[in-house]
């Protein structure tokens, strides 16, 4: 059976979700066919997918120096905690 | 649930249990893993890195005093950042900024269509770059410059690299608001960091626009 087209509005609609894999086996499959045909919707994809990567990269947001220290320290200082309701 | 998590949410269980017994050192233990979650979730509510650290730290300490009252229906860690959301909501009240934050919101709106902006080939930035701050720093403005909206799903999401149902919990939305801010918030994303620091990410390789129109 042919697959039907979809439009490349329709694709850009659709790009998170396939990135997350979000999407029935059939959309995916039309968006593939069309990804392979499409040079700007490759390129909305790629893009996507390094704007996924780099903010999930981990080291992103660094931590103050001395956090954990002015943290626990907090922490010692607190009356103890309340036993179980 | 895996074996792996299954055994870590049973490892958690018996933490808490001991911190509310009173081992009050083992609570360290206990958030360790977390606080760099914590921190980026402040922060990535508050900005400015005074606040966020603030809250953050106002957030673990409220979770070691409220510890009796968890009782493990969401992760620890889902529990831990929606207290840290909360708190940092609250400072930005206090702070009266929540005037600015509407004015911020309604800029991008979440009906209608949206149009990715036309950078073709854009190629991947290795995540080694990341070590570099000004790229560091290029993302974190990208992300900063997001309202609320999209700003928090996408931390949550893609950061925290929490389950769309984690974040559904903790923001109170529901999944398809999540999957719609999600995607606004990752193209928003591509198209302010598509063109690079300079307008190109590698020197001599300007970018072609590919769409005809």
């Amino acid at each position: 059976m042919a697959t039907i087209e979809i439009s490349c509005v329709e694709v850009w609609r659709e790009i998170s979700n396939y990135l997350d894999r979000e999407i029935s086996a059939d959309l995916r499959e039309r968006m593939e066919k069309h990804f392979s045909a499409c040079a700007h919707c490759t390129a909305v994809l790629d893009g996507t997918r390094n704007v996924v990567g780099l903010v999930g990269d981990g080291t992103l947001f660094q931590m103050p120096e001395g956090f954990n220290k002015r943290l626990y320290e907090k922490i010692r200082n607190l009356p103890p905690s309340a036993p179980r309701e | 649930m895996s074996a792996i998590q299954s055994q870590s949410r049973t490892n958690e269980a018996h933490l808490i249990k001991r911190v509310c017994d009173g081992e009050r050192e083992v609570f360290y233990e206990l958030v360790r893993p977390y606080e760099r979650m914590v921190y980026a979730t402040a922060i990535s509510i508050v900005k400015n890195p005074e606040d966020a650290e603030e809250v953050a730290q106002e957030a673990v300490l409220k979770a070691f005093s409220k510890l009796n009252t968890f009782r493990g229906e969401s992760k620890f860690s889902t529990w831990l950042i929606q207290i840290t959301y909360n708190e940092a909501k609250m400072k930005l009240r206090k702070a009266h900024s929540n005037l600015y934050e509407s004015i911020d919101d309604t800029q991008q709106s979440e009906d209608g269509e949206f149009w990715p902006k036309d950078y073709a080939d854009w190629r991947p930035i290795p995540s080694e770059l990341l070590e570099e701050n000004e790229i560091r720093q290029a993302v974190q403005d990208a992300i900063s410059a997001l309202s609320a909206n999209y700003r928090e799903v996408l931390i949550l999401r893609d950061v925290q690299r929490l389950s769309i149902k984690e974040t559904t919990t903790i923001l109170g939305i529901s999944e398809g608001s999540v999957k719609t801010r999600l995607h606004r918030a990752r193209l928003l994303l591509r198209d302010s960091l598509a063109p690079g620091i300079d307008g190109c990410w590698i020197k001599g390789q300007p970018y072609k626009k590919v769409r005809p129109w």
